[in-house]
């Protein structure tokens, strides 16, 4: 997938674009930017309070240092240089040792502590001699200059900050550096930035949002404007992870070049692998819905069973179980998940939903995956996730995972429990339906008086498949798929009635040869 | 009487350069301070300088002597307010 594609294939995938650009080494960020920010030009990062423009300032030369052996210069109008060492510190950066092994070199404009009276025209001669002077000494590729809405509060001759930063702009062209500059904007939605900077110094404009929505906050990215090259439109989710800094997750970068297996392997449950036309494509997605309590948990067992029987490796992601119950339920239907981990075939990863943030979420749910390299997915259950996140952080989160699991071919089954009991349909079935191979449903019948079981593959993609309603049972040994409801219609529409067996037979004939016979209509 | 130590830092020997320090010969002029010295730097042959004194603006006039520092910035042609940022003493009443 794109999101994990390397520097370096993402550089010739762009080389032949007019205005060059430079991989940023921001996870995400450059599939967006469809290869990072434009060589030696200034980018203008704006963001409201906390949005995270001076960890992208930060990082922009961290992973500079770190990817890409570039040494870069911090311009600091704001917090003192000690402070930026000691806030990034966490995040795993060490900046005052590259400041001594002269990677990293800071240019403090901080306010000096002394008063300072102003006495007619100025310019930043001294701040561009010792910008110059810094980038000499260490040979920097990156510059970084945090924040222009300091700049404007140290100086309140507006007029002369504007003109000076646009000369540092130019001057840092000429060096033949690739710059970012944040500068602070007051609304999510209104004008660029706040001091009308973007509109004499970049040609480039990144904006960082924290939105708050629902009573969420939702961090987005947009690259605005690139001049002379293009970029990935709109805004994209990203989070600021303790780890690694901001990860950009990048959706409708993602392709669909997906391979394709004829390769089946068990579901984990004879009786379906037959409704499957012979088991489970090894590469498919399954969704599973229905409503509480009508099995999808045990479905979820079954095919974490079926694959370390085969001796796949299978990685179970639980949302709304503990570890414990998992296991009780487990045995309490013949699987012993206990001895699976013992031999190194399964992983069981329990979360709280409400944990953290989707973004975080699926971060985590990624390096899991990467680390352990499952065969075999399952999720139980992703509309657990729903209620963390907005409708369309949602959707985001699924779309994200789905792709890089289909991009990995580990085969996937994910659960959704549906509103209503009897039939109805779920905000993830509405999401991820498409991106689905196969999608099965589990439902409640209600028959003379009896609270019944049903399942149907409802799609199968690439094969042909069972197109019955299934009566199933559930006892110690796991599940049971009996024959089909005959004589009942209305069960998916959540209202089933019978057909008397003679009506079913009428009907039955009509459609026969595929032509209707008139006399019987 | 103490010691006086002030430092003009200039970049280069443009006319707002030339008119800063033109400004700060005739301020001095006025000054009652006994040990009077002035320093001109220009920070683009000495930016170590500017780095060390945290210069950005220019021309920036340092008064480093007697503590605490004080610093005016532009090209010093409100003498007033000058003497006023410096704290120097002048005939003016």
């Amino acid at each position: 997938m794109w999101a994990d594609a390397n520097g370096q294939e993402l550089a010739n995938r762009f080389k032949d674009a007019p205005v060059k650009k430079k991989l940023t080494g921001i996870q995400g960020f450059d599939l967006i930017t469809e290869g990072g920010l434009p060589l030696n030009r200034t980018t203008l990062v704006v963001g409201t309070a906390g949005s995270a423009k001076t960890v992208f300032a930060v990082q922009f030369l961290v992973s500079g240092i770190e990817q890409c052996d570039e040494p870069g210069v911090f311009v600091t109008f704001e917090e003192r240089p000690a402070d930026i060492c000691t806030n990034f510190a966490s995040l795993g950066w060490r900046i005052e040792d590259w400041v001594k092994e002269k990677k990293w070199a800071f240019v403090d404009a901080s306010p000096a502590p002394e008063q300072m009276t102003v006495s007619g025209p100025f310019d930043f001669g001294g701040l561009m001699a010792q910008l110059e002077r810094a980038i000499r000494k260490v040979g920097a590729k990156r510059v970084a200059i945090d924040s222009l809405g300091a700049a404007f509060a140290q100086y309140p001759q507006n007029a002369i900050v504007r003109h000076e930063i646009f000369r540092i702009a130019n001057a840092l062209r000429e060096l033949g550096v690739t710059s970012v500059m944040t500068a602070e904007r007051q609304e999510e939605y209104g004008e660029i930035s706040r001091h009308g900077v973007e509109e004499f110094v970049a040609d480039n404009v990144v904006i960082l949002r924290n939105i708050l929505e629902d009573e969420k906050r939702r961090r987005t990215v947009e690259a605005l404007k690139f001049r002379g090259t293009s970029h990935h439109k709109g805004e994209y989710p990203f989070t600021v992870s303790a780890e690694e800094g901001i990860v950009v997750i990048p959706l409708s970068a993602i392709e669909l070049k997906q391979k394709s297996t004829i390769i089946r392997r068990p579901s984990g449950n004879a009786e379906l692998d037959k409704m499957c036309g012979g088991g489970i494509f090894r590469d498919s997605i399954i969704l599973v819905t229905g409503a509480t309590g009508c099995g999808k948990t045990l479905m979820t067992t079954e095919f974490i069973s079926g694959g370390a029987r085969a001796g796949e490796r299978c990685l179970l992601l639980a949302f709304e179980e503990s570890r414990d119950q998992l296991f009780r339920n487990a045995s309490g239907w013949g699987v012993d998940f206990a001895q699976f981990e013992r031999d190194g075939l399964l992983k069981v990863m329990c979360a709280y939903p409400e944990s953290k943030g989707l973004e975080d979420h699926l971060i985590q749910i990624k390096k899991t995956i990467q680390e352990f390299k499952p065969e075999r997915l399952a999720v139980d259950s992703l509309s657990a996730l729903e209620r963390v996140s907005t409708t369309k952080g949602y959707r985001e989160f699924v779309v994200a995972l789905t792709s890089f699991v289909k991009h990995l071919e580990v085969a996937s089954l994910f659960t959704a429990t549906t509103p209503t009991l009897v039939g109805g349909t779920s905000v993830t079935e509405a999401h991820i339906s498409t991106i689905t191979d196969s999608i099965i449903l589990l439902r409640y019948v209600e028959m003379l008086g009896d609270m019944r079981r049903g399942i149907m593959v409802l799609k199968m993609r690439g094969s042909a498949h069972d197109k019955n309603i299934r009566e199933f049972t559930i006892d110690g040994e796991g599940m049971h798929i009996g024959k089909s409801f005959t004589n009942i219609t209305g069960i998916l529409a959540g209202f089933p009635h019978t057909v008397p067996a003679d009506e079913a037979a009428r009907i039955e004939r009509l459609f026969r040869n595929g032509q209707m016979d008139p006399a019987e209509m | 009487m103490s010691r006086t130590v002030l430092k003009l830092f200039v970049a280069g020997r443009s006319l707002q350069s030339e008119r800063a320090i033109r400004n700060l010969r005739s301020i001095c002029r006025e000054a009652l301070e006994e040990d009077l010295e002035v320093v001109i730097i220009d920070v683009l042959e000495h930016p170590n300088e500017a780095e060390v004194s945290r210069i950005c603006a220019s021309p920036t006039l340092l008064r480093e002597l007697p503590p605490p520092v004080r610093r005016v910035i532009g090209d010093l042609s409100d003498a007033g307010d000058v003497i006023a940022g410096l704290g120097l003493h002048t005939s003016r009443a």
